[in-house]
């Protein structure tokens, strides 16, 4: 049975925990927000691109001379996996989501005989998956460690050093994880083909943002002039949507983190209200068993003499 | 015919404008060219260079815009750029980084069209910074 004094040190202890899970909760709560509205801001832009490489790219499909990172390498050997997580922890499972979908997905395309890279983004995914694929890691993670604000510029460093990758061709597929926020208490991880770009995709989320594109099918069908033509618009345009799809799940992925960080905190926080009531109750118990237990101690002196 | 054109200047960090005005020059990779009401229907990438709106009151509203493409449908401009911002916070650390990576694109141009076409816009962006510096 814990004394008197060491119950009322873990209770203190239990007391400092909640108030820092407590302050993590409002920060990431703060936090979120902005990470929200970052995640919004940056939808308009994505929405149009994949609407106007999905009009050029039904047009061009089949014809010659279109770029690889629509239509692959032709090969399907080699592929490469981009797992983007936090870079800190404390956030539920969010990171072990990720990293237990992208580790699912690098067993399936061990057992289909495929060769697999991958590369990390964020410090925890990388501290998952090293243990089992440290071998199959190209690089040490993209550190973006030191960035408040996720900017294009980082996603765009990123989008490079893959397509530079692809033009030496070192992969015939890239796949993208990252954890889609759907609301502050549902993340959910997601994988996302990113070369060569899946069109199906791009057409169901056009679908799902359809003024956009109500907007556009108005008119009677244009006649467009295309300057340069049509091909090169189209290979000018598909390296730079690497960039903005990683964007979007860089920013996709900090709105997520800060959800699950504000709801594991919320759950922490009240962990420790629970504890600290059930050591209280204890701690007044025995502090009450051992008043009890001097008074019968002297009263049944006194009765002796 | 129309007064006016509905623009829409979107970066990947935010929109910048969604609103009518009267006219825009745009920087297409193929030449400059203005939109006015009822442009024909255009897509076309861009380089970089200077987005010139002339709003409804007549005023001048200018971007740097780089890397990306313009559309032109139903009276409708939309600009996609990977970079844009005002002209005015535009700063000189900011054109020697665009001059620098025009450099080294001219320096990995393979035929002596694409080199024309790089030191072309090499040209401009020095000239721009030029003409900034006289400005400030």
């Amino acid at each position: 049975m814990p004394s008197l004094k060491d119950l009322r040190n873990r209770i203190n202890s239990v007391k400092a925990t909640q108030k820092i899970t407590k302050a993590m909760q409002m920060v990431a709560a703060a936090k979120l927000r902005r990470a929200q509205e970052a995640a919004e801001a940056a939808r308009p832009y994505s929405v149009r691109m994949n609407a106007v490489i999905a009009k050029l790219a039904a047009n061009l499909k089949d014809q010659e001379g279109v770029s690889p990172f629509l239509k692959g390498t032709g090969r399907d050997d080699v592929h490469l996996l981009v797992v983007c997580t936090a870079e800190r922890g404390l956030c539920g499972a969010f990171n072990a989501n990720i990293a237990k979908l992208a580790a699912s997905e690098i067993d399936r395309l061990k057992a289909a005989g495929k060769t697999v890279k991958v590369l990390c983004v964020g410090r925890k995914g990388f501290d998952l998956l090293k243990r089992t694929y440290g071998d199959l890691m190209i690089d040490d993670p993209v550190d973006l460690k030191q960035v408040k604000r996720i900017r294009f510029e980082h996603a765009h460093e990123i989008a490079d050093r893959l397509i530079r990758m692809f033009d030496e061709g070192a992969f015939d597929v890239c796949t993208l994880f990252y954890s889609e926020f759907r609301s502050v208490i549902s993340q959910k991880p997601r994988m996302l083909q990113l070369i060569p770009a899946k069109l199906e995709d791009l057409e169901t989320e056009e679908g799902e943002q359809a003024p956009v594109q109500s907007n556009a099918a108005e008119g009677p069908p244009a006649a467009y002039t295309y300057e340069p033509d049509e091909k090169e618009i189209l290979n000018d345009l598909l390296p730079r949507n690497v960039s903005v799809q990683v964007f979007r799940a860089l920013l996709e992925n900090a709105a997520s983190e800060q959800g699950a960080r504000m709801t594991a905190m919320d759950n922490a926080t009240r962990n420790a209200g629970e504890m600290i009531r059930t050591l209280t109750l204890s701690y007044n118990r025995q502090r009450q068993a051992q008043i009890t237990k001097e008074l019968i101690e002297i009263i049944s002196g006194a009765e002796a003499l | 015919m129309a007064e006016a054109i509905q623009l829409e200047l979107v970066s990947p960090e935010k929109e910048l404008a969604s609103r009518l005005v009267k006219q825009v020059v745009v920087p297409g990779t193929e030449g400059e060219f203005q939109v006015m009401p009822d442009h024909a229907p255009v897509l076309t990438t861009l380089k970089p260079g200077v987005l010139a709106i002339t709003e409804i009151s007549g005023a001048e509203t200018r971007f740097f815009v780089r890397g990306g493409y313009a559309e032109v449908a139903n009276n409708q401009l939309i600009v996609l750029a990977e970079r844009a911002i005002p002209l005015e916070q535009l700063s000189a650390a900011e054109i020697d980084r665009e001059i620098r990576w025009a450099q080294e694109d001219l320096e990995d141009a393979r035929d002596e069209e694409e080199r024309r076409k790089l030191s072309e816009r090499l040209d401009f962006l020095i000239q721009l910074k030029q003409a900034l510096q006289l400005g400030h």
